[in-house]
C-alpha cells in the first residue's frame, strides 16, 4: 500500500476513534510494534542505499502526521471526557450550605462588653466584686449609716442585719480603695438586687459604676467623661443634661438624662463628686484627692439602645428574643 | 410631696407658666415627677340654689327641684341625692353641660317628670370617689359662678419627688422659698398671729428625754366643735396634696404639716392624765396605735406620755385611746421638735412610714414650733370655735441643734467643680438660700440656717453654689489623667472568651436569677445547703443557688413551653456555698456552665437528625479546656451526682480536683422540672480554667511522622480513658499523637468485650524514624494493653 494511503486510512481512523480505547488500538494498529508504518520502517531494508534517506524521510514524516492526528484527537477525547464528567457533578448552589450552629451574648452582656471597652481606651480597669455583701461595704462606707432614709429606699434583701444582696456596685469601688491609692481609674459592673418586682423592676439587674480618683479631678471632667459615652454609647445626636439630684456618697450629685430626637428626657445615670467621707472612710486624703463617680443601669441603657420594651424580658431567656442579638 | 401650683404662687408668683416652674425646680433638684389638672375636663357647671324641692310624683328614691342658676328662669331638675333639700347650694350641671368622660347634660324625662340639667356629686365632676350625695356649698357660694372658676379648679398639681437631704422642702414654705431664691423674688409667708389665751389652764411638760426632744410645746383648746366641717377651701388644698378630708382637727394638723412641713398632733385633753411627760419608752412596754395594732417598745424609742401611760410614739404615730375623736370637746395640741436621730429608723422598725416620722427623721426646722402652734391654733378656733389656752414650752436650750458653721474655700470651690465662679456671684447665691455669709480673703464663712439639716461640711455648700449657679453653666471638660497601661495578662482567660468559645458552638448565653426554686435546688443538690433569702419575692425565688443548673433548666424548660426544642445555652456567674469559713458566710465563686437540649445540629436536607448526647457536650467542654492549652491536665472519671444521670455522667478533674460535672439531667427530675426529653448539662468552676499557658515554641520536625493503626479487643467495662492515660503513662518513643478513631461491638467480637481502633503517630524531631523502632514502640504497647488490660490484636 502506499505511504499516503495508509496515511490517509490512519486519518480515518483517528477521526472514527471515540474513546481513548479505541485511540489507542487505531495507535497500535499503524505506530505499535507490528504496525503499518512500523512495517514499512523495516521495508526500508529492502530498499538500495540511495533510495533509503528519501524513503526513510518520507515514512518518519508519515509516523510523525499521523503522531499529530492522533495527540490532537487525545487531547479533544480528553476535553469531552471532562467536560462530560463535570456536567455530571453540577449541583444546585441554592440549597441552603451546611449551618453550624451560632449562638450569641446576652445583650446585656453586649451593653457591659461595649461599656468596659469605652472606659477601658480611657484607662479604666474593669473589678468585680461579691454580691453577698455586708453592711459596711454595701452601706456604712458609702456614707449611709444605720438610720439614713436612703437605706429604706433601696429595698434590700437581708439574709442577716447585716448582711444582704448587695443593692450597688459600689462595693467594688471600697473595696478597691481599701486596697490601692490614687490614682484609680475602675468600673464595676454586676448583678445587684432590690426587693421589687413589677413592669419596671426585676428583682435583680445589673449596673456598671466608675470611679476615677485623683489629685485634680473636677465636676467639669465628670460632665466631659459622661456626655462623651453617651454620645458614644447611643451613637446618634442626643441632648445630655445634668440635673442635680443626692447620693449619700457623692457630692455634688447629679441625674444625668438624655433626649434623642423628638423624645422625653429620660434619666440614664446618677453621678457626683466622691463625698469626702467616703474617701475618709477608706483612708484616701480628702484634702489632696477629688474624684468622681457614677452608676448606670445596664439593662436600662440597652432598652434604650435597642428597643426593647419590656425589662423582664431579659431574664425570660426566650431564645426568640435573644437570638435577635447574635 | 405634692401641693396645688395655684397655692404655691399665693406665696411666690414667678413669671413662668407650669412647666417653665417644674422643669426649673427639676434644674435645681428638686424632681418635678408630674403636672396633674387637679380636676378632670368638664364646663357647663354653675353654683345654684335649691329654691324648691318636693317629692317625685311616680318615684320614691327621686325629688324633683327648682334650682337658681342665676339665669331668668328656674331650672328643673330631678335629684336621686338623698341629702337634696332646699336652700342647699350646689354644683348644677346645666342643659349643654359636658362632665368627665364626656358625658352630655340634655334635657329629659325622669318618670315622666322633666329634668333640665343634674346637680352633681364630687364624683360625678371627677373630684373624688366619694358617692355621699351631692355637693353642699357654702351658703355665700355665688349663684350662677362657674363652678371651676368657684372652686380654682383652674390648677395643677406639682409632684416634687424630694432627695432624703431636702426636709426643708416637704412643706410649702420651704418650696416657695427655694422658688423665690432662684427667680430672686421675695416670698409673702402667710401671716400668722400670736392667739391670745382666753383661758388659763395648762398641761405641764416635762422633757425627760432633752436630747431627743429639746422642744416640745402644748396647749389647750376648749370647747371645740369637732362636728363642724372643714371648709371647702381647706378640703380643696389638702385633696390637691393627696391628702382626704377626715375631721377638721386632723385636716388642721395635716394642713399644717404640709404648709410649714411641721407635723403636729392632736390629743383629746380629757383623756391625758397629768403632765405629759417626752420620754424613752420603757423596755416591753406596749402601746396600741391609732391604727389598732399594739407594738411593743425599745428603750429607744421615744414615746409621749401621760403620768399613767404612753400616748403615742412620738413624732410617729399617735396611740388609740388619747386621740381626737367625735366626743371630743377639749383638745391637746402638740408641737415639737424630735431630733432626727431620735426618730430615724425607728417607724420603719415597727412597718410603719407616716407623714410625721418621714419630716421628723430628715430633720424638722427646730425654730418651728411656735408658728406651727400659732398656725393651728388659730384655724382650729376658726373652723371649730373653742377658746385657746396659753402655750406651755418646754425646752432645753442646750440640747436644740447648734447652727452649723462652715468654710468654703474659694479654691477648693474651683477645684472641685473645675470652674471659677465669681465672688459675689457666690456671697449672693448663699445669702438668697438663707445662709449668713461672711466674706474672707479665702472664701466665705457661713452659718446655716436652722432649716437646713444638710448643710455641715464644705461640700455641702459646693453643692448649693453649683446647684443655684446652674449645672448646665459649667461647661464639660476631657478628664486629664497620667497614661498608665492597664496589666493585661496574656495567661489570663476572661469569662467573656470562654462564652465566646461556647457561642461560637451554638451557645446563647442566658442571664438568669441568682436566687431560684428551693424545691428544684434541692431535688438537684440534695446534699448542699443553700443560703435562703429570708423575705423574697416569692417562695419560688428564695432559695442562693449553689449551681447555674436550675437557672439553664429553667430557661429551657420555659422555651420548650414556647415550641423551640433545639436548645444551648450557657452563662457565668457565681454560685452561693454556705460556710461559716468564709467572708460573711459565703462562698461566693464564678462558673462556667451549659445545657443542651433536642437536635445535636440544626436539620439539613443532606444529613440524617440527630439528638444532642453526652459526647455533643463533652465535645464543648473540651474546647473550653483547650483554651488552657493544657487540655492534657483534665480527666473525665465516670462519677455518680445525684442531678445527673448514674450512667451518663462524669466529674472533671484538673489533676486530683475536681473542678466540675457534665452529663444527662436524671431522667427521674425531667417531668418535675418541666423538661422535654434527655437534656445535658455541664458546670465548671471557671477559675479551674481561666489560666492558660503561655506558648513556648517548639521547633517542628521535617520528618515524616509514621501512623500505626491497632485494632485491641478489651472488656467493655475497661473505660477508653484508661487505656488512653496507660499509653500516655508507659512513654511511648516519639510518639506525638494518639487518637481512637473507632468502637465496634458486635459480629466478631465476643460478648462483653468490645473493639477499640487506636492509631498511634510517632515522629522523631531530628531524623526519619527505623522501621525496627516504630515496632518496637508499637509492640510495647501492644505488651502493656495485652498485660494491663488482658487486650487482644484483632484479626
Amino acid at each position: 500500500m502506499a505511504l499516503s494511503d495508509i496515511v490517509a486510512a490512519a486519518e480515518a481512523a483517528v477521526a472514527h476513534a471515540t474513546t481513548p480505547q479505541e485511540l489507542d488500538a487505531v495507535r497500535v494498529e499503524y505506530m505499535g510494534k507490528k504496525g503499518q508504518l512500523t512495517e514499512q520502517l523495516k521495508s526500508l531494508g529492502k530498499l538500495s542505499p540511495e533510495e533509503r534517506p528519501a524513503a526513510g524521510q518520507a515514512i518518519n514524516e508519515a509516523k510523525q502526521r499521523v503522531q499529530e492526528l492522533i495527540n490532537a484527537r487525545n487531547n479533544e477525547l480528553k476535553q469531552a471526557e471532562l467536560a462530560q464528567k463535570l456536567a455530571a457533578e453540577r449541583i444546585d448552589v441554592s440549597l441552603p450550605g451546611r449551618r453550624a450552629q451560632l449562638g450569641g451574648f446576652h445583650p446585656v452582656t453586649k451593653t457591659i462588653q461595649r461599656i468596659e471597652a469605652f472606659f477601658g481606651d480611657l484607662g479604666f480597669r474593669t473589678v468585680e466584686g461579691p454580691e453577698v455583701e455586708d453592711d459596711f461595704h454595701n452601706f456604712d462606707a458609702l456614707n449611709i449609716p444605720a438610720n439614713h432614709p436612703a437605706r429604706a429606699d433601696h429595698d434590700t434583701f437581708y439574709f442577716t442585719p447585716t448582711t444582704m444582696l448587695r443593692t450597688q456596685t459600689s462595693g467594688v469601688q471600697i473595696r478597691t480603695m481599701e486596697q490601692e491609692q490614687p490614682p484609680l481609674r475602675i468600673i464595676s459592673p454586676g448583678r445587684v438586687y432590690r426587693n421589687d418586682y413589677d413592669q419596671t423592676h426585676t428583682p435583680m439587674f445589673h449596673q456598671v459604676e466608675g470611679l476615677m480618683v485623683d489629685t485634680d479631678v473636677s465636676f467639669t471632667q465628670l460632665k466631659g467623661i459622661l456626655e462623651d459615652f453617651l454620645v458614644n454609647f447611643f451613637e446618634e445626636e442626643l441632648e445630655v443634661r445634668f440635673r442635680p439630684s443626692y447620693f449619700p456618697f457623692t457630692e455634688p450629685s447629679a441625674e444625668v438624662d438624655v433626649r434623642r430626637k423628638d423624645c422625653k428626657w429620660l434619666e440614664v445615670l446618677g453621678c457626683g463628686m466622691v463625698h469626702p467621707s467616703v474617701l475618709q472612710a477608706v483612708g484616701i486624703d480628702s484634702e489632696k484627692y477629688t474624684g468622681f463617680a457614677f452608676g448606670m443601669g445596664v439593662e436600662r441603657l440597652t432598652m434604650l439602645r435597642y428597643g426593647v420594651n419590656d425589662l423582664r424580658a431579659f431574664f425570660e431567656n426566650d431564645v426568640r428574643f435573644l437570638k435577635q442579638f447574635n | 410631696m405634692k401641693f396645688s401650683e395655684q397655692w404655691l404662687r399665693t406665696w411666690v408668683n414667678p413669671a413662668l407658666d407650669s412647666v417653665a416652674l417644674s422643669e426649673q425646680l427639676s434644674m435645681a433638684g428638686l424632681e418635678v415627677d408630674g403636672i396633674e389638672p387637679v380636676a378632670e375636663v368638664f364646663s357647663g357647671v354653675v353654683v345654684g340654689e335649691v329654691v324648691k324641692c318636693w317629692q317625685h310624683p311616680d318615684a320614691d328614691k327621686l325629688q324633683v327641684t327648682e334650682v337658681n342658676v342665676g339665669a331668668d328662669e328656674l331650672a328643673t331638675i330631678v335629684c336621686g341625692a338623698p341629702n337634696c333639700r332646699q336652700g342647699l347650694k350646689v354644683a348644677v350641671a346645666t342643659v349643654g353641660a359636658v362632665l368627665p368622660g364626656d358625658f352630655k347634660i340634655k334635657k329629659a324625662k325622669l318618670r315622666g317628670q322633666p329634668s333640665h340639667g343634674m346637680l352633681c356629686s364630687s364624683s360625678e365632676l371627677g373630684l373624688s370617689d366619694d358617692h355621699d350625695g351631692i355637693i353642699e356649698l357654702p351658703l355665700d357660694a355665688p349663684i350662677g359662678m362657674d363652678y371651676r372658676e368657684y372652686l380654682e379648679l383652674n390648677d395643677v398639681v406639682l409632684d416634687v419627688d424630694l432627695t432624703p437631704n431636702r426636709a426643708d422642702c416637704l412643706g410649702l414654705r420651704g418650696i416657695a422659698r427655694e422658688v423665690g431664691v432662684l427667680n430672686r423674688l421675695e416670698v409673702t409667708e402667710p401671716e400668722i398671729k400670736a392667739v391670745p389665751a382666753a383661758h388659763d389652764e395648762e398641761r405641764a411638760v416635762v422633757l425627760d428625754a432633752p436630747a431627743a426632744c429639746p422642744r416640745y410645746l402644748g396647749r389647750v383648746v376648749r370647747n371645740v366643735n369637732v362636728s363642724a366641717s372643714s371648709p371647702l377651701w381647706l378640703q380643696e388644698r389638702l385633696r390637691r396634696s393627696g391628702v382626704r378630708s377626715i375631721d377638721p382637727v386632723v385636716d388642721i394638723t395635716n394642713y399644717v404639716l404640709l404648709e410649714l412641713g411641721h407635723p403636729m398632733h392632736a390629743f383629746d385633753n380629757d383623756k391625758l392624765a397629768g403632765a405629759v411627760h417626752v420620754r424613752m419608752a420603757k423596755p416591753e412596754e406596749k402601746l396600741t396605735l391609732l391604727d389598732g395594732n399594739e407594738v411593743t417598745l425599745q428603750n429607744d424609742v421615744l414615746v409621749i406620755a401621760d403620768e399613767q401611760k404612753p400616748l403615742a410614739m412620738a413624732g410617729i404615730f399617735g396611740g388609740e385611746g388619747s386621740g381626737v375623736t367625735e366626743n371630743t370637746t377639749n383638745v391637746f395640741l402638740e408641737s415639737a421638735f424630735f431630733s432626727p436621730d431620735a426618730i430615724a429608723g425607728r417607724a420603719r422598725r415597727f412597718g410603719l412610714h407616716t407623714d410625721a416620722s418621714h419630716r421628723y427623721e430628715r430633720g424638722v426646722d427646730p425654730e418651728l414650733q411656735r408658728t406651727a402652734m400659732e398656725r393651728a391654733t388659730a384655724l382650729l378656733l376658726e373652723i371649730c370655735g373653742g377658746e385657746a389656752g396659753p402655750i406651755v414650752e418646754a425646752v432645753s436650750v442646750a440640747h436644740l441643734p447648734e447652727a452649723a458653721h462652715v468654710t468654703l474655700h474659694a479654691e477648693r470651690l474651683e477645684r472641685v467643680l473645675g470652674i471659677r465662679i465669681a465672688t459675689e456671684e457666690v456671697t449672693e447665691i448663699l445669702q438668697r438660700l438663707g445662709f449668713v455669709v461672711i466674706t474672707t480673703d479665702s472664701g466665705w464663712n457661713v452659718t446655716v440656717p436652722t432649716f437646713r439639716f444638710d448643710i455641715s461640711i464644705e461640700e455641702d455648700l459646693i453643692e448649693e453654689v453649683a446647684r443655684i449657679y446652674g449645672y448646665h453653666r459649667i461647661q464639660a471638660a476631657a478628664p486629664a489623667a497620667q497614661l498608665r497601661m492597664i496589666p493585661r495578662q496574656e495567661a489570663q482567660l476572661s469569662a467573656g472568651g470562654m462564652k465566646r468559645t461556647l457561642i461560637d458552638r451554638g451557645y446563647q448565653e442566658a442571664i438568669t436569677y441568682s436566687f431560684v426554686d428551693p424545691k428544684h435546688q434541692a431535688m438537684l443538690f440534695d446534699e448542699t445547703a443553700a443560703l435562703t433569702l429570708p423575705f423574697p419575692i416569692s417562695v419560688e425565688m428564695s432559695s442562693m443557688r449553689v449551681s447555674l443548673w436550675p437557672g439553664l433548666i429553667g430557661a429551657v424548660a420555659h422555651n420548650q413551653k414556647r415550641q423551640q426544642q433545639s436548645l444551648a445555652f450557657c452563662e457565668t456567674g457565681l454560685r452561693f456555698l454556705p460556710d461559716e469559713k468564709a467572708e460573711n458566710g459565703v462562698v461566693q465563686q464564678p462558673m462556667v456552665a451549659g445545657i443542651r437540649a433536642g437536635k445535636a445540629y440544626p436539620e439539613h436536607w443532606s444529613d440524617g437528625e440527630r439528638a444532642v448526647d453526652f459526647y455533643d457536650i463533652k465535645g464543648d467542654v473540651e474546647a473550653l479546656l483547650a483554651l488552657t492549652g493544657a487540655a492534657h491536665a483534665f480527666r473525665f472519671v465516670a462519677d455518680q451526682h445525684p442531678a445527673l444521670h448514674p450512667g451518663q455522667s462524669a466529674a472533671i478533674f484538673r489533676g486530683e480536683k475536681r473542678v466540675g460535672y457534665v452529663g444527662a439531667v436524671h431522667p427521674q427530675f425531667e417531668k418535675k422540672l418541666g423538661l422535654n426529653g434527655r437534656t445535658f448539662v455541664f458546670e465548671l468552676e471557671l477559675d479551674a480554667i481561666a489560666k492558660r499557658t503561655v506558648p513556648q515554641a517548639q521547633p517542628i520536625s521535617k520528618y515524616p511522622s509514621i501512623r500505626r493503626d491497632l485494632a485491641i479487643v478489651v472488656k467493655d467495662s475497661i473505660a477508653a480513658g484508661e487505656i488512653f492515660a496507660a499509653i500516655e503513662n508507659i512513654g511511648v518513643n516519639h510518639l506525638v499523637d494518639l487518637n481512637l478513631f473507632d468502637v465496634y461491638q458486635g459480629a466478631g467480637v465476643a460478648e462483653g468485650h468490645r473493639s477499640l481502633a487506636l492509631s498511634l503517630t510517632l515522629q522523631h524531631p531530628e531524623r526519619t524514624l527505623e522501621d525496627n523502632e516504630i515496632n518496637t514502640a508499637v509492640k510495647a504497647v501492644v505488651e502493656m494493653l495485652t498485660s494491663e488490660f488482658g487486650a487482644t490484636l484483632r484479626e
